[in-house]
């Protein structure tokens, strides 16, 4: 009898092990899944390619709401060339997949930073100009950014500031600097970016240092500061700010001028503030990795992606700011005048644009998992 | 004949399970050098339970505060999944239900739907403008405050974790030798002694098992706490996380692995030797 029943048992214990394993299994291909959306049918590719030399398919990698998803079809309807895409959530993500070899992606689109990253570890190839001939439209000021001084691999596509986004229906204070968000009267009302370099970036401008300082004491300042904070924060949360400021969960929030604009959007209660110490400026730019296997094709995508109208197509859906002449001039006046979409100059005068940290990463990283020890 | 169907099975094994796990210990016990040379070495696990500041108490050094902070909450999940498991399963194995399987299928059921999608509902649930304190307002009730604190993640991880606790007892209890019961009550048992010196040490095999299968994978999570803890919950899952993809220190990360694993291990030993014992007095009590 005893025998039986620890029979039944272990194998119960088999299913639900098999289970869990595939829950967790579930639970790790979430994030990086291809989307399958993105693909036309097989039938629509080779209806194009038939009279054309067979491509293989493009694989192209990139944030996740970052592109109006129909212009891939638009692309592989037009030059027969099957478009592979997926998305990730960080740049350090991005990077393992790429440094450490495995995945073959053709375009991805890192930030600054790491894209200077990747150009002095030689992950990435530089761009045949006469294959892109589009970059013309691209505003002379995003050309030769520091990351990239002579402008030899990236091509920049979404550009942007990091600020304050606050309900105007709970904060009376006029809101121009960092410091509002210790103000007690906030106490868990207060949503921030889960980002270490976002998030503590905006407190070392407070504090009157660079975001790229690499100096101990500094880093020690800016995180005994955030460390006080605690009280105030409801959550580090990414995009999902985005539904919880619209949704009146908070009183303030640290976002992207991108998040700010959907927020402000749908719930026009809410402003959007680039804070008087200044903070981050970030361009996100296409590159090719020295991993892909058609250049040239790569070149086809990132020039067609900066044909004005597509651009236009991409800048409308994701509300991020575009870096093409074209597209700017197709969007309606509202977002041409409007400060959170196309920050003024002083606003970006006071902007400091992210430098890969290097050996000193792992200290800044250190400092993050105090924070968040010490939150709760 | 035989023999040949294993081989899919140990070449699979090989490549999947004891090749990663040899390389999370080669990363673990090895650190590389300013010229790209690999040594072999015990710091990774030292700075583990050291920490960053000399000289502090083993409970306030940082990483074991992670890993404190995993087991505890692990532990109250698992302890809240039993008080709540045990009578559940009970009442499932019971005379009036046992004949229905549909109530069984019901609280099977909720399990087909990916997890994740499970506990982004709790988060609609749970918001202060959310579901839950929408209808509290409508009662002129107080409204509860719970989303991005530890309330919230106990709530989550029980809720996910909790079928894991019962189906293991209700197997046990389901199987279980009525005649038994029977006799302890022919022998003038009353429920209470029946229940405490009988059923219960009779079904202690499905406890132990629901006791691991919930312990092991709340010790292990990291996305539940993140979701419903708004991401201030730091456990050993994260710190994995942070060393492989931010900081891109493989050996730190391979070590807090290698120690994740031992405290399974040894957590796995400690509740087998209890089953044994228990079936050590279960054969008594036959004689």
């Amino acid at each position: 009898m005893k025998k039986e029943t620890r029979n039944v048992t272990r194998k119960v214990l088999l299913v639900l092990a098999m289970a869990i394993a595939a829950m967790l299994a579930f639970a790790a291909c979430a994030n990086n899944e291809p989307d399958t959306h993105s693909h036309t049918q097989t039938t629509d590719v080779s209806a194009v390619t038939s009279s054309t030399v067979n491509h293989p398919p493009l694989n192209v990698a990139n944030w996740g709401l970052f592109i109006y998803e129909p212009v891939l079809q638009m692309f592989e309807a037009e030059y027969g060339i099957e478009v592979i895409y997926s998305t990730y959530s960080t740049n350090e993500e991005l990077y393992t997949m790429i440094a450490r070899g495995g995945a073959e992606f053709d375009v991805i689109v890192p930030s600054d930073y790491m894209v200077e990253r990747m150009i002095n570890e030689g992950l990435l190839v530089p761009l045949n100009w006469d294959n892109i001939p589009n970059a013309d439209y691209i505003f002379p000021r995003f050309k030769g950014l520091a990351f990239d001084p002579n402008n030899l691999y990236s091509v920049p596509y979404k550009w942007g500031t990091f600020g304050i986004v606050y309900n105007t229906t709970k904060v009376d204070q006029v809101v121009d600097s960092w410091s509002i968000l210790w103000d007690e009267a906030f106490a868990g009302e207060i949503f921030l970016y889960d980002s270490s370099r976002c998030t503590m970036g905006a407190v070392q401008r407070m504090l009157g240092f660079s975001m790229n300082s690499r100096d101990h004491g500094e880093l020690n300042q800016v995180r005994d500061a955030l460390m006080q904070l605690g009280p105030n924060v409801r959550a580090f949360l990414a995009d999902q700010i985005i539904d919880n400021m619209i949704g009146g969960e908070g009183a303030l929030a640290t976002v992207y001028n991108g998040c700010a604009m959907w927020i402000t959007y749908y719930n026009p209660d809410h402003n959007y503030v680039v804070p008087q110490e200044g903070s981050q400026l970030w361009f996100n730019s296409m590159v090719i990795p020295a991993s892909t296997r058609n250049q040239a094709n790569a070149e086809k995508f990132i020039n067609f992606m900066n044909r004005p109208d597509i651009a236009y197509l991409n800048t409308r859906y994701t509300r991020y700011s575009t870096t093409n002449i074209g597209a700017f001039e197709r969007i309606p006046e509202d977002w041409q005048n409007c400060p959170i979409y196309w920050p003024c100059d002083e606003t970006l005068a006071r902007g400091e644009v992210f430098v890969d940290l290097g050996d000193f990463r792992a200290d800044f990283e250190l400092a993050w998992t105090q924070i968040l020890l010490a939150s709760n | 004949m035989r023999r040949l169907f294993t081989y899919p099975y140990i070449v699979w094994l090989a490549i999947f399970v004891i090749a990663p796990l040899l390389l999370v210990f080669f990363y673990a016990f090895s650190g590389t050098d300013a010229d790209g040379y690999t040594y072999f070495t015990f710091q990774n696990i030292n700075k583990f339970f050291e920490g960053i500041i000399e000289g502090q108490p083993f409970f306030q050094r940082i990483y074991v505060r992670v890993a404190t902070r995993s087991l505890r909450m692990a532990l109250q999940t698992t302890v809240i999944c039993f008080l709540l498991g045990y009578p559940l399963a009970h009442i499932l194995a019971s005379k009036g239900f046992r004949d229905k399987p549909i109530l069984l299928f019901l609280f099977i059921m909720p399990m087909w739907m990916n997890f994740l999608v499970r506990t982004y509902g709790w988060m609609t649930i749970l918001e202060r403008n959310g579901i839950m304190n929408n209808l509290l307002r409508r009662m002129n009730l107080p409204t509860i405050d719970i989303l991005f604190t530890d309330s919230a993640v106990l709530l989550g991880m029980v809720y996910n974790f909790l079928p894991f606790m019962v189906l293991p007892i209700y197997t046990a209890l389901t199987k279980m030798d009525k005649r038994i019961i029977e006799a302890a009550q022919d022998l003038g048992a009353s429920p209470r002694s029946v229940f405490l010196r009988v059923v219960f040490p009779l079904s202690m095999p499905g406890v132990v098992s629901g006791i691991t299968m919930v312990f092991m994978p709340a010790a292990a999570t990291f996305i539940i706490p993140n979701l419903l803890g708004g991401g201030q919950f730091f456990l050993l899952g994260n710190l994995v996380e942070q060393q492989f993809l931010l900081v891109g220190n493989w050996h730190f990360g391979s070590a807090v692995a290698v120690v994740m694993i031992v405290l399974m291990l040894v957590s796995t030993f400690i509740l087998s030797r209890f089953d044994r014992q228990t079936e050590a007095s279960e054969g008594g009590m036959r004689l």
